[in-house]
């Protein structure tokens, strides 16, 4: 680990157990699926065989009549949502297009888009049920891959949707571009006209699924005085409780969610797809109604991330990156709304490039409408410039670490937006990648390569509301509302334990619910240890200042002669001092129950860099690409738990890898995803990766009081780039489509295709 | 999933008489198949006929001959941890560790494996390359087919309504005599093969191959015996030269299909590299054996 400047501290940097540990390793844990109520019936939905149809018809009367069916659901039993927008943490959400998304109402835009619901007794009967809803179609031709859909003779998903730019409408037709946006600087004509060397590329990238182990649940119980109660597995219980809230037209504060333990997310889980269609049905039975996706449902029916299409021209000239030229493409699924501009805002962010044009198209295609995963866009993003820059430091005869580091970004570059970076760690990560062991040691051996990139995540800031509350033992209660996938509970404990200079096991957490906590945005954007971090930090200021207030009745001295430090209160000449166990314990007879808060919108966050390092063999007559060593160096500004940090890392390279080497959502003709399982969808097993080797560097982020920076996602921007370069390396052929299958492999190194 | 009974024959004649009901039955092995489809609605049935209560389905053992008798619903698990098997029957072991992991290892059986006639099958190339026989039965009688003669199709088996499969008769291997099966699969586990090849050749004292059984899996409608591969190995000396004019023959026998798992091109080159591959390990074998 490089620490750069950071001060030590008694529990941030140490490596606790997480409080939610030892329920999840003995099943306690709750999850959606192990929701049970009095009286809870099972409900299924009724999916389209179609990947896009008008539909004419719905005849729901025979399942009405199936004994043990309680109630039926189509489109029509939703109030229509108005079309608005709303800011829902990462996503954004036109709330028309979402409702469509969850029940289809004139058309259905990919196969699995759900079109009814059924409610009964059990889940056979419900399954029974379904087979007797009568839905006649207008069958009407796919678009499935991006560039076709761009095409003016392109089927339309929608016949009223014009192309929209940053100065407003950009079409005069319609069309399948839902946006174009440019981001522009310099003048990269003649930077292209004076460079040494130029390199242009199209790389393609499939769409792929997050591939959370826990499939999508929500159990809603509509209550008779017309509230409404929602147990599901969610990044953000309070984005459940608005989206709901806009979907079926009721007040927020008729409705609570309950967050669920929950089994990973990736940004796969902060879209809502079963709350609105269990809570109707709930309330048509007047029995709770629970929905779990089964697999494929998960495959077909949620948000995977964008397929792309990306066009670069890169210039360098005396080893200095002069312009870069992009027209990227990236696949929205079947509402608009790919993550096209963050992948545009990204690509440039490791490097200080003067001149540049990048136009971002966001475009509808019959496939399912994305939602987040991890750093949305930017891996695609990375892929193509990553692999550009690579083969740039190679025609300017540099090493393609110091060719980073020499281009690369620092405090005060432009960011391609126009915005000056604060304090960041890129030439940090850069240089700890130089002097790593693994970059230290040869890369010997026959069809053997070694690849390198970076990679660039602003991380988020948002709502964040915590609770604290002392008990009479000298223990506090931590109340927080950031659901927990990646060790937060741990990492706010942690913060809160520093402040008040008390003992981690001292602090219990627990994620309310939306009754019980201020709002909460979601977890994603890596921002839970930063924001809810800050508000856990204040809050616990807001406990020292009561602490003060008590311990001066207890001490018998002013206020302002007391100071807190290292968990008591002591007075400024040191004579006296009265321990936090002491004045909670006190705290009924001196003023009642002490209790902090904190509610904030965060600033000051800090972006995150990643560079990694990877060796591969390719076995050439089977096309088979193994990863034999990986390195991640990531700046992580304080790793509040290093192991947590680590974890994350090393998950984002695995899915890094799989993105790079295998998975892909394998459309048949027709627009059936022909792998719509954890068999065919060939995600990595642990087989399948290598140990993966992480160096934290500690860069502190300047606007956090413990230096954090978000940690989460920034590891998956940089591994299919790098595993691409290193497969370059071992085969002399460049890759610029994944994924770098067994099957493109071979057919690309035997001339097959 | 609709209704069905379950029903647990404690013999061959009580499980012949369930098949003659005029119901429609299933039989379960493992189950890691059937349940699978029955849950995801691929098939229904009246009846599921448990095959493990039956005692001679549930056993296996050398003859006096030497071949290896295995009882239909015999887990794979037991097979593999038996040290004779491992020893006598190596390539069938090949099949049996990578059908799954060690949970399906453990229900899986070879009858399961072949009565679901999936063209990507791992048991059934293995036991055409070793020239495996299958005993049927039904209440008319028992007979014997070669298990390239069992695939009708995808998905379908040659075995007639009322029919079981009772048994897997695998012949020794001679002392000159080798065996291997392997397929390629993109992951290292938990994963179906994108094509795959068996073999077994016998060598004469000057390392002349004398016999050869070449057998292919996911490359056709059903599981691929391939004689012109053979031809090209018969007579011939053991070398690598020899081992890829059989590997172009197997090649050129193969009719692949575009999939989600790998393409046709793709399939058709795997074929003659993993049989090139299969017949140098078997060589090996009968080398090691030596
Ligand atoms: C996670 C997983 C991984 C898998 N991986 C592999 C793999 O790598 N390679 C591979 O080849 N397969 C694989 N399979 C498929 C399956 O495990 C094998 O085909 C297995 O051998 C089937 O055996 P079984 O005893 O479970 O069959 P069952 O499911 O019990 O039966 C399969 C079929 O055969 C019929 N049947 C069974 N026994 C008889 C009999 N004696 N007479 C007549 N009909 C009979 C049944 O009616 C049914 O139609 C996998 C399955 C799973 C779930």
């Amino acid at each position: 680990m490089t620490t750069i400047d950071r001060p030590t501290y008694r529990i941030v940097g140490t490596r606790p157990i997480r409080p939610d540990g030892v329920e999840k390793v003995t099943g306690k844990a709750q999850y959606g699926a192990d929701v049970r109520l009095p009286n809870l019936i099972q409900g299924r939905i009724l999916r389209s065989p179609h990947a896009h149809a008008r539909i004419l018809s719905i005849d729901t009367s025979e399942a009405e009549k199936t004994p043990g069916v309680f109630a039926v659901l189509t489109h029509k039993d939703f109030p229509v949502a108005e079309d608005k927008i709303e800011e829902l943490g990462e996503s954004a959400v036109n709330l028309k297009e979402l409702s469509d998304n969850i029940l289809a109402s004139d058309k259905v835009l990919y196969k699995g888009h759900a079109v009814a619901a059924v409610a009964a007794i059990n889940g056979h009967v419900a399954e029974e049920a379904l087979k007797k809803i009568r839905v006649e179609y207008e069958v009407l031709p796919p678009v499935l891959d991006v560039r076709d859909a761009m095409r003016e003779d392109a089927p339309l998903l929608s016949e009223t949707r014009f192309t929209k730019s940053m100065s407003g409408q950009a079409s005069d037709k319609p069309s399948n571009i839902a946006a174009i946006t440019r981001f522009q600087g310099g003048n990269v004509e003649e930077a292209f006209a004076a460079a040494d060397h130029i390199v242009e590329r199209e790389f393609t990238t499939k769409m792929v699924h997050q591939g959370y182990i826990e499939p999508q649940n929500s159990t809603a119980s509509w209550n008779s005085d017309g509230t409404l109660t929602i147990w599901t597995s969610t990044q953000g219980a309070f984005v459940v409780r608005a989206q709901v809230a806009e979907v079926l037209r009721l007040p927020v504060s008729k409705i609570r969610v309950i967050p669920m333990e929950i089994g990973g997310g990736f940004g796969g889980k902060i879209p809502i797809y079963l709350d609105p269609v269990a809570t109707l049905l709930s309330k048509k039975a007047g029995r709770p109604v629970k929905l779990v996706m089964n697999r494929t449902e998960v495959f077909m029916a949620t948000g995977p991330t964008s397929g792309s299409s990306i066009k670069l021209k890169m210039a360098e000239k005396d080893g200095i990156i002069t312009a870069v030229q992009a027209e990227m493409a990236y696949e929205a699924g079947a509402y608009p709304g790919s993550p096209v501009g963050a992948g545009a805002m990204t690509m440039l962010s490791p490097y200080n490039i003067e001149n540049f044009v990048i136009d971002a198209y966001d475009v509808v295609v019959n496939k399912p409408k994305v939602s987040a995963y991890r750093a949305p866009g930017a891996p695609v993003s990375a892929f193509a410039t990553e692999t550009a820059i690579d083969e740039l430091a190679k025609a300017a005869g540099m090493d393609p670490l110091e060719f980073r580091l020499k281009n690369s970004a620092h405090e005060g570059t432009r960011m391609v937006t126009g915005v000056p970076f604060p304090r960041i760690g890129h030439e940090e990560c850069v240089r700890a990648a130089l002097e790593s062991p693994h970059y230290q040691s040869p890369i010997e051996g026959p069809n053997r390569g070694r690849g390198v990139a970076s990679g660039f995540w602003f991380n988020a800031g948002l709502q964040s509301s915590v609770s604290v509350a002392v008990n009479v033992d000298g223990t506090v209660n931590l109340i927080e509302g950031s659901t927990d996938i990646g060790g937060t509970r741990a990492s706010l404990a942690m913060q809160l334990a520093e402040t008040l200079g008390i003992p981690y096991d001292d602090v219990k957490p627990i994620v309310a619910d939306t009754d019980s906590v201020g709002h909460n945005d979601v977890t994603g954007g890596s921002r839970t240890t930063f924001a809810s971090g800050l508000a856990v930090v204040e809050a616990a200021k807001d406990i020292q200042a009561q602490m003060i207030s008590r311990a001066s009745k207890l001490l018998n001295a002013p206020e302002g002669e007391l100071r807190y430090e290292d968990g008591a209160v002591v007075s400024s000449d040191g004579s006296k001092r009265i321990p936090f166990a002491e004045i909670a314990a006190a705290q009924g007879r001196t003023g009642g129950p002490i209790y902090g808060n904190a509610s904030l919108m965060a600033r000051g966050v800090g972006g995150a860099y990643a560079t990694h390092i990877v060796d591969v063999e390719v076995d050439p007559d089977t096309g088979k690409v193994t990863v034999l060593r990986y390195t991640a160096v990531q700046d992580v500004g304080t790793a509040i738990h290093p192991s947590y940090v680590e974890g994350q890392i090393q998950g984002g390279v695995a899915q890094g890898i799989g993105w790079a080497l295998n998975e892909e959502y394998y459309y048949n003709e027709d627009g059936t995803l022909a792998n719509a399982s954890f068999l065919d969808y060939r995600m990595p097993t642990t087989l399948d990766v290598p140990a993966i080797d992480t160096v934290l560097v500690e860069v502190p982020n300047p606007g956090h009081p413990y230096g954090v920076r978000g940690v989460g996602e920034v590891p998956i921007v940089p591994p299919l780039a790098a595993v691409a370069n290193a497969v370059a390396e071992a085969t002399g052929h460049r890759f610029t489509d994944l994924p770098i299958s067994p099957r493109r492999v071979v057919e690309e190194l035997h001339g097959l295709a | 999933m609709e209704n069905f009974d379950y029903l647990a024959p404690r013999s061959l004649t009580e499980a012949y008489a369930a098949l003659g009901s005029g119901r429609t039955s299933l039989m379960l092995a493992g189950g890691t198949d059937v349940i699978v489809q029955l849950r995801e609605g691929r098939k229904q049935c009246d009846q599921l006929i448990d095959l493990k209560h039956i005692p001679e389905l549930m056993s296996y053992g050398f003859a006096a001959d030497g071949t290896l008798e295995i009882g239909a619903a015999v887990p794979l698990a037991q097979l593999y941890e038996d040290p004779e098997v491992r020893r006598r029957q190596p390539a069938l072991c090949d099949a049996a560790t990578i059908i799954g992991g060690t949970a399906i290892q453990s229900r899986a059986t070879l009858g399961g494996n072949l009565c679901n006639a999936s063209p990507a099958a791992d048991s059934s190339p293995a036991l055409i390359a070793l020239g495996a026989l299958l005993v049927i039965g039904s209440d008319r009688g028992t007979g014997e087919v070669p298990v390239e003669a069992f695939f009708a199709g995808p998905g379908r088996s040659s075995l007639q309504p009322g029919e079981i499969l009772l048994q897997v008769r695998i012949p020794a291997l001679g002392a000159r005599e080798g065996a291997y099966y392997h397929r390629f699969i993109p992951r290292n586990e938990m994963d179906i093969a994108v094509a795959s090849a068996g073999v077994r050749i016998g060598l004469d004292e000057s390392d002349r191959i004398v016999s050869a059984r070449v057998a292919l899996g996911a490359v056709a409608a059903t599981p691929l015996f391939v004689p012109s591969a053979a031809e090209a190995l018969i007579g011939q000396p053991a070398t690598r030269e020899t081992f890829e004019k059989a590997g172009a023959a197997a090649a050129a026998a193969a009719t692949p299909i575009t999939d989600m798992r790998g393409s046709a091109a793709q399939r058709k080159h795997l074929v003659s590299v993993l049989t090139v591959r299969a017949l140098e390990r078997a060589l090996e074998r009968i080398r090691e054996a030596r």
